[in-house]
């Protein structure tokens, strides 16, 4: 939108509606990257009646395509890292991460594990932590609403974004 | 693992997943097509293989508790529970009665809401979003029953080698028994709406149809094959825990389809609600633990078997004498149902995959762990931890 040509009084109102749509109703992909199923299912327990994330305008999404923010769990196998990945490149900017659960952050028990890479921070960049095993629903719903205040305020959280040289690494690792 | 009825030379293939709408869970699947019928199906597993069971051999006994609990998130307290069992074999100590049967109580509250939970998912695939609502809210009964006893809602950690670690207050058995009583009520709604509701039924009835042959040389187990006709539950045939003071008695269907495995597992919560309430009243006096449990383990083997909400779980567990297991080798029902899957949907149509899917209650977290290599230049010894690790990390950076 932002090479219409527009003077900047619109393009600051244009900015300020996407925000607005942003906040009201971010809309969730889930993904499990090799996670227990712990956190996965308290996931789900968010969106059902006790907890209801919907009221927050929270929508699990099938498609990447769709989403904006992606929801990840487990430590991050290492057959799953590379659809990680390609679901985090398959979602439109601005895209935002959470990653649930202990072994997201840190591994958690299966720190040292042959098969993990340990923390989904290595492979993608993340912008809210939710710890716990597993967290319970309503610390999965403070999470999603500490990253919407920090939208409303400003700019989205500082994150890490990969380096143009570790994009390259990681192709060249891939494909 | 592949079923084939016939071989054309071109074939539409749809490939599901690893991240898929109708899959929770990360796994592929590759369905040729004929129209709208399935033609050939395969699965492609291991998305979720963390290594717990080599991992489980750098650990101690008392830590791998905590890490075999964590195969599951669902049935966290089957794992903990079948391999607590185990290592008390072989460390042969003695565990109190009340701690047996705390350890049922947990269990069978455990397949309550791994029950419900299912049942809402299935609800789900097939299309009926309000009932996965309305047995999910239900289920929130059951999680605080679970917390209210152990202090989480999921991985409850209620046992320790040698026993368990909290006893049942009187409170508490009044919480457990009016969650009990609400629960009972709505069972019996939801039995009534999975076995007349006329569009439900369209999903389910005369589906996947597993005759009781097929169950038994496909080696199903759990719920899944005693929908089939298959008088076959852990918990009965080889007794583990309290359950020989607090029998069970086996819910069996024999029409094989899609409804007969609602039917059983609701039925079974019935089952569990019972035993609650049995275990409740009769709760032996008693220790919660053993008085003493050894650091070292002196060499031997052991199996251990357990009904897991899902059906049989299996554990080998060998002692090398140290204060580590040697090996610990795990079997999850998943894995064992997954066959039936794949040759159940051949010649279904492509709209019942999840529907099959979702029939076997699949984990794919219990599910990925076999990992066994054949070395091209022929050598099958032992691989020692770095060599694995080595290996994972050089063939997911050489791979095509």
């Amino acid at each position: 939108m932002t090479n219409l040509n527009l003077s900047d009084e619109w393009n600051g109102i244009l900015l300020k509606l996407k925000k607005w749509a942003r906040i009201n109703s971010p809309w969730a992909i889930h993904y499990n990257s090799g996670s227990c199923n712990g956190c996965d299912i308290e996931i789900l327990a968010t969106l059902t009646p006790r907890y209801d994330a919907e009221r927050l305008g929270v929508k699990l999404q099938g498609s990447p395509r769709h989403a904006d923010v992606l929801i990840c769990t487990g430590p991050v196998t290492l057959q799953s890292r590379d659809r990680l990945r390609r679901i985090y490149e398959q979602m439109p900017d601005p895209k935002f991460v959470v990653a649930v659960g202990s072994c997201a952050i840190s591994g958690g028990v299966f720190q040292g594990c042959y098969n993990v890479v340990g923390h989904i921070d290595e492979v993608i960049p993340v912008d809210a932590y939710v710890p716990g095993c597993p967290p319970r629903p309503e610390a999965i719903i403070d999470g999603l609403v500490k990253l919407l205040t920090a939208l409303k305020q400003g700019d989205p959280p500082p994150t890490e974004r990969p380096t143009e040289l570790e994009l390259e690494n990681y192709d060249a690792a891939t494909i | 693992m592949t079923a084939v009825i016939s071989p054309k030379k071109e074939k539409f293939i749809i490939p599901i997943g690893p991240q898929h709408p109708a899959l929770k869970e990360p796994g592929h699947f590759e369905f040729a097509v004929d129209g709208e019928i399935v033609t050939e199906a395969t699965v492609r597993l291991g998305y979720v293989h963390r290594g717990i069971e080599k991992g489980a051999e750098a650990r101690n006994w008392t830590q791998n508790l905590y890490l075999v609990e964590r195969i599951c998130g669902i049935c966290s307290h089957i794992h903990a529970l079948t391999y607590a069992l185990g290592v008390e074999v072989l460390a042969e100590v003695e565990v109190p009665p009340r701690a047996q049967a705390i350890r049922v109580l947990v269990a069978e509250l455990e397949r309550i809401h791994s029950h419900l939970l299912w049942f809402g998912v299935a609800a789900h695939e097939a299309g009926f979003d309000t009932l996965f609502m309305y047995s999910w809210r239900d289920r929130e009964t059951i999680m605080d029953i679970l917390e209210a006893l152990t202090g989480n809602r999921v991985n409850y950690s209620a046992n320790v080698l040698g026993g368990v670690k909290f006893d049942i207050s009187d409170e508490q058995r009044k919480v457990i028994l009016d969650g009990l009583d609400f629960l009972e009520k709505r069972t019996h709604h939801y039995l009534d709406v999975a076995t007349s509701d006329g569009m439900f039924l369209q999903r389910t009835r005369g589906i996947g149809i597993t005759r009781l042959q097929d169950a038994q040389r496909l080696g199903i187990v759990g719920p899944t094959a005693r929908a089939s006709g298959v008088m076959r539950d852990v918990r009965v045939d080889a007794p583990y825990a309290a359950y020989d003071m607090f029998p069970i008695n086996i819910v069996v269907e024999t029409a094989g389809d899609l409804e007969a495995r609602f039917v059983v597992r609701l039925k079974e919560l019935f089952e569990s609600f019972r035993l609650v309430r049995e275990i409740l009243d009769n709760l032996p006096p008693g220790d919660l633990q053993a008085k003493r449990f050894p650091r070292r383990i002196k060499p031997g083997e052991v199996i251990s078997r357990v009904e897991a909400p899902r059906g049989e779980v299996f554990y080998y567990i060998r002692s090398n004498g140290s204060d580590m297991p040697e090996r610990v080798k795990v079997r999850t029902p998943t894995l064992c149902n997954m066959a039936s899957v794949l040759s159940l949907a051949v010649g279904h149509h492509l709209a019942d995959m999840p529907m099959l899917l979702v029939g076997i209650d699949p984990c794919f977290s219990c599910n990925d762990r076999g990992v066994s290599i054949c070395s091209s230049q022929g050598e099958h010894g032992r691989w020692t931890w770095e060599r694995l690790r080595q290996f994972g990390i050089d063939y997911y950076a050489n791979k095509v």
